[in-house]
């Protein structure tokens, strides 16, 4: 029955930014601490306190509509939503209404298997936080019953932006693919920690169905409280089978707020009846339109690394790096970034993947430092790989002198010189080893020639043991097949 | 030197000579101010404490070297500007407890210069009125007649500095609050270009027109108190960031060669008849000072009025719903938050600042915001752009400051007729110039007993207040109208 319907699906994100300071005043933006300790007369809106926006806040904005695309009008400005609640001092909402900062632009995202999708962005626009309220007397944290509310003033007018999705989405699954190409691109770019459990990323989601086909949206419903990914993806799942069985019971969804419960499963009326706020937009008298300076989004675009779908296109399609590998290394902005340095110098990227991944990353999670601050440069790796793929050294003692590279750092070229680790591949010197081994070893000769296949392995094992590692191990087994069959 | 007859001028000149301290300034001023307001009401709370301690600081910079341009001289602080630990009310019960945790900028500068703060002044409610009579904590008289009103809605502010009770004051301008009650005090009262005078720790009414400005006996004094005050903050974005242009050492004693535009559209045939005449007679005295009298036009000045009154009210609405009994001043509890928001703000703001509230915030809403607010914004715009094309023609706009001189308590009982006495200072605020008030004669208001004092109001482009104080300074020196009026015998004796 599922067939039947198509998902319709539009995200809308509130991100916090990481700036040093609040949006409109110098009170550090850092998550926690005492209640109300990160406040003044701007953010508890004393009487007679006037907002002076972050500089640094509004480039954030820049670099985050330019990841996606957007249009960064030359021209914008900031507005009142006016609306009452007690964790909002001044009572109104500075945000944007009809000039926000970014308009348009589109997110390219991937799913699991690799499927490449995109969603097309309304909008970002900058506004400031709230602080948090907590319910006391009740037991459960709830309004309801509570004799008391407290205040905490800590987070308000912390620089928050919206980011508007339009409705391109079409299952769960890829509202988490959505949702992780925006935390990627804005961990990427510094624009935000995208942590969901500090609440620095809130989401709500418009979801509606439609008979597969059919070209008319269906009536949606806002889903509130996803705490997680996983959770907007149970919501999600959830909201869509409850809105197809109302439509397949001959009923019809009704146009309304709906809060997760993560425990139950289930997605719960919060507003039966869509409350008709009227915000009363109007013109923040005290902040003058922002001009933005073409030659400063320049500046900022120039500055900018690459947004993690170019990483997740390069290393698929130009390396054939796997989906899972892509991404294990596109969530670590600082590890492909060190990969992308150390391909530029040595252009091996399967090599570098194998190193990045596999005992360079073993080396990290083993002494707590990551890779890309340790002591192995992307120079000193390039050079580890070319001395490899040139077969100067075998993978044996590549391993060794990137465990040498790590705790010492330095050239690897110099370590194999030094150490005099350079791979043996004249067949003279190591035809001298191959004769002992067989010498010493009649037994396994023996059990060779009667079709032991394995023992050869065995065997050339013993030979780079004598050669302390060092001999062509491709050419130990031929010697060492040629020598038993003259035997 | 009578410290209580004395300009701030020569206060300061006599301070910074070390022949008077500041603490005894002080101490002259302090039982005086307080004898004084038995009569005037001009205060809602005395600082003595406060002056004293600036006294003796004033005092140790002098003593080390320093000249301050306004060492020593007694102010008074419009109460909605903030002075650290003091009470700042608005003049509201909302406010009525509420003490300021930090200064604002105006007010620190003034202080840095020298000033002693004396205390915090009454006025209109929020700022809202002409009259002073919206204040929800006291009862300002005129110093010229203690049955009328000083004028508002920096009531405390002039009736101070008129009566002798303060030697300088600040005083907030939205439509007129320092030019009308100026006119109606025989003071000078200035409101400067929008943007110069920082507006941080100014509790706001209507943001894109509130403006701080001096009040002072003296054009010159007027004149000092705005360069200590002027000039950008960066607390304030809508602080003007240009160069500061000082005023009070380019006085000047004639105006020789200065267009005056005199308004078509503000006839004086609209005025009572003896009013009418002193404003003839301060046209001609500034003909006599070599100016030459212009006709200009203003055709979209009469839309002001209810221009700002939606514009104003829009702001104020949004402006005024962090009153909500949940961080400061008055709470009254109510069974839910929701009732507790409605029974504070019920018992917390007087009748005007609701009737501005509901007017704003209908303004506002959905529906009608384009047929109000955005037409308004537009309207606005228009006045701008008239009296751009004015002064095409002339350096300086002249008119009444007022329609009247001050009238009778409860005179004005309904809102409009109180509303009409902005006329000619409303346009002025709408298009941000830089205005102020100088006394120009008097008229005996009919059923009268003593003459009343007039005020001549003067507008000149955008940041010309150099330009504008220099003309009022020729004026007043050639005309001296303000001595010509007395205050009434319990300010005198």
């Amino acid at each position: 029955m599922r067939d039947a319907y198509e998902a319709v699906i539009g995200i809308e994100c509130h991100v916090e930014l990481k700036t040093h300071s609040k949006m409109f005043c110098g009170c550090a933006n850092e998550f926690g601490g005492e209640p109300n300790t990160k406040v003044c007369p701007v953010c508890l809106a004393l009487p007679g306190a006037l907002p002076v926006p972050n500089a640094q806040a509004i480039e954030l904005m820049v670099k985050a509509g330019l990841a996606f695309d957007a249009e960064i009008p030359a021209f914008s400005k900031f507005d009142r939503k006016n609306y009452f609640y007690p964790d909002m001092p001044k009572n109104y909402q500075i945000s944007q209404f009809d000039m926000p900062l970014t308009q348009g632009g589109v997110v390219h995202y991937w799913l699991s298997d690799g499927t490449k999708k995109s969603c097309r962005l309304t909008r970002i626009h900058l506004e400031e936080d709230t602080g948090k309220s907590t319910h006391a007397g009740s037991g459960d944290g709830r309004i309801a019953g509570s004799s008391y509310s407290l205040v905490d003033f800590n987070r308000a007018g912390v620089p928050l932006m919206e980011c508007v999705g339009e409705p391109d989405i079409r299952s769960a699954e890829e509202a988490v693919g959505y949702l992780e190409a925006l935390k990627r691109t804005f961990v990427e770019l510094g624009v935000s920690d995208v942590k969901m459990e500090e609440g620095s990323l809130r989401c709500d989601a418009n979801v509606s169905v439609r008979k597969r086909g059919a070209t008319e949206y269906g009536t949606k419903a806002e889903i509130k409280n996803m705490n997680s990914f996983r959770s907007v993806h149970d919501a999600i799942e959830s909201e869509i089978d409850r809105q197809i069985a109302v439509l397949e019971g001959g009923g019809r969804v009704i146009q309304e707020t709906r809060g997760w419960d993560e425990a139950a499963g289930v997605t719960h009326s919060m507003r039966s009846k869509e409350q008709a706020h009227d915000y009363r937009y109007f013109p923040e008298p005290d902040l003058v339109p922002l001009e933005l300076d073409r030659a400063l989004i320049e500046r900022i675009r120039a500055s900018m690394p690459p947004v993690p779908f170019e990483r997740f296109e390069r290393y698929t399609e130009q390396f054939g790096i796997s989906v899972k590998q892509t991404t294990q290394l596109v969530d670590n902005p600082p590890l492909a970034g060190y990969f992308d340095r150390v391909v530029a110098i040595c252009n091996a990227p399967g090599a570098a993947l194998n190193f990045v991944l596999g005992d360079l990353s073993r080396l990290a999670n083993e002494s707590g430092t990551p890779v890309a601050e340790g002591k192995v440069t992307p120079a000193a790796l390039a050079e580890l790989i070319a001395l490899t793929e040139a077969k100067t050294i075998n993978s044996k003692i590549a391993k060794d002198v990137l465990v040498r590279l790590w705790s010492d750092g330095g050239s690897a070229k110099a370590i194999v010189e030094s150490e005099g680790l350079a791979q043996v591949s004249d067949p003279g010197a190591i035809a001298q080893f191959v004769d002992d081994v067989l010498a010493a070893n009649g037994d396994s000769v023996a059990q060779f020639k009667a079709g032991k296949e394995n023992v050869l392995k065995f065997l050339v094992g013993q030979v780079m043991k004598a050669s302390r590692g060092k001999a062509n191990p491709e050419l130990v087994e031929a010697l060492l097949r040629e020598k038993i069959a003259a035997r | 030197m009578d410290p209580v007859r004395a300009s701030a001028r020569e206060i300061a000149r006599a301070v910074n000579a070390r022949e008077v301290s500041a603490l005894e300034i002080a101490e002259t001023m302090i039982p005086h101010a307080a004898a004084v307001d038995e009569h005037l009401g001009a205060y809602l709370t005395f600082t003595p404490d406060l002056m004293r301690e600036h006294a003796r600081r004033v005092d140790a910079r002098v003593a080390a070297g320093e000249t301050l341009p306004l060492a020593g001289v007694p102010a008074a602080i419009k109460d909605n500007m903030c002075l650290l630990g003091t009470r700042t009310t608005c003049a509201s019960k909302i406010l009525e407890q509420w003490i300021a945790p930090y200064t604002a900028t105006a007010v620190g500068r003034l202080l840095a210069a020298g000033a002693l703060p004396i205390g915090k002044t009454n006025m209109d409610e929020f700022a809202m009125g002409s009259s002073g009579e919206n204040s929800a904590l006291g009862k300002t008289k005129n110093p010229y007649d203690l049955d009328r009103v000083p004028g508002g809605s920096s009531a405390g502010s002039a009736a101070a500095v008129g009566g002798f009770a303060a030697t300088i004051s600040t005083g907030s301008d939205t439509g007129g609050s320092i030019r009308e009650p100026a006119a109606f005090c025989n003071v000078v009262g200035f409101k400067p270009t929008y943007g110069r005078v920082s507006r941080y720790g100014l509790i706001a009414f209507a943001s894109s027109l509130d403006q701080i400005g001096p009040f002072g006996r003296t054009v010159e004094d007027a004149a000092l108190t705005y360069d200590a005050m002027g000039g950008h903050d960066p607390m304030d974005a809508t602080s003007v960031d240009r160069a500061f242009e000082t005023t009070a050492d380019h006085l000047r004693e004639d105006l020789r060669g200065v267009r005056v535009g005199i308004v078509k559209e503000f006839a004086t045939s609209d005025l009572a008849p003896d009013v009418a005449a002193a404003y003839e007679a301060a046209y001609n005295d500034l003909v006599k000072l070599g100016a030459e009298l212009v006709e200009v036009e203003l055709p979209t000045a009469k839309y002001g009025l209810s221009t700002y009154y939606l514009i104003a009210p829009a702001e104020c609405s949004s402006n005024l719903a962090r009153f909500d009994g949940v961080r400061y001043g008055l709470r009254v509890d109510g069974a839910d938050v929701g009732e507790m928001y409605e029974k504070t703000r019920a018992a917390g703001f007087g009748p005007e600042v609701k009737r501005r509230i509901l007017i704003g915030t209908y303004a506002l809403s959905s529906g009608y915001y384009d047929a109000y607010y955005v037409k308004a914004q537009k309207a606005r715009t228009r006045i701008a752009a008239d009296f751009r094309r004015a002064f095409e023609k002339c350096d300086v706009i002249a008119s009444p400051a007022a329609s009247a001189p001050a009238f009778t308590f409860n005179a004005k009982s309904d809102p409009y007729s109180m509303y009409l006495m902005d006329y000619y200072t409303i346009p002025v605020s709408l298009a941000g110039l830089p205005s102020l008030s100088v006394p120009c004669g008097s008229a005996t208001p009919e059923g009268g007993a003593r003459p009343m004092p007039l005020g001549l109001q003067l507008a000149s482009p955008l940041f010309t207040e150099r330009a504008l104080l220099g003309y009022a300074h020729a004026y007043e020196r050639a005309t001296q109208h303000a001595a010509k009026v007395a205050p009434v015998q319990v300010v005198t004796s």
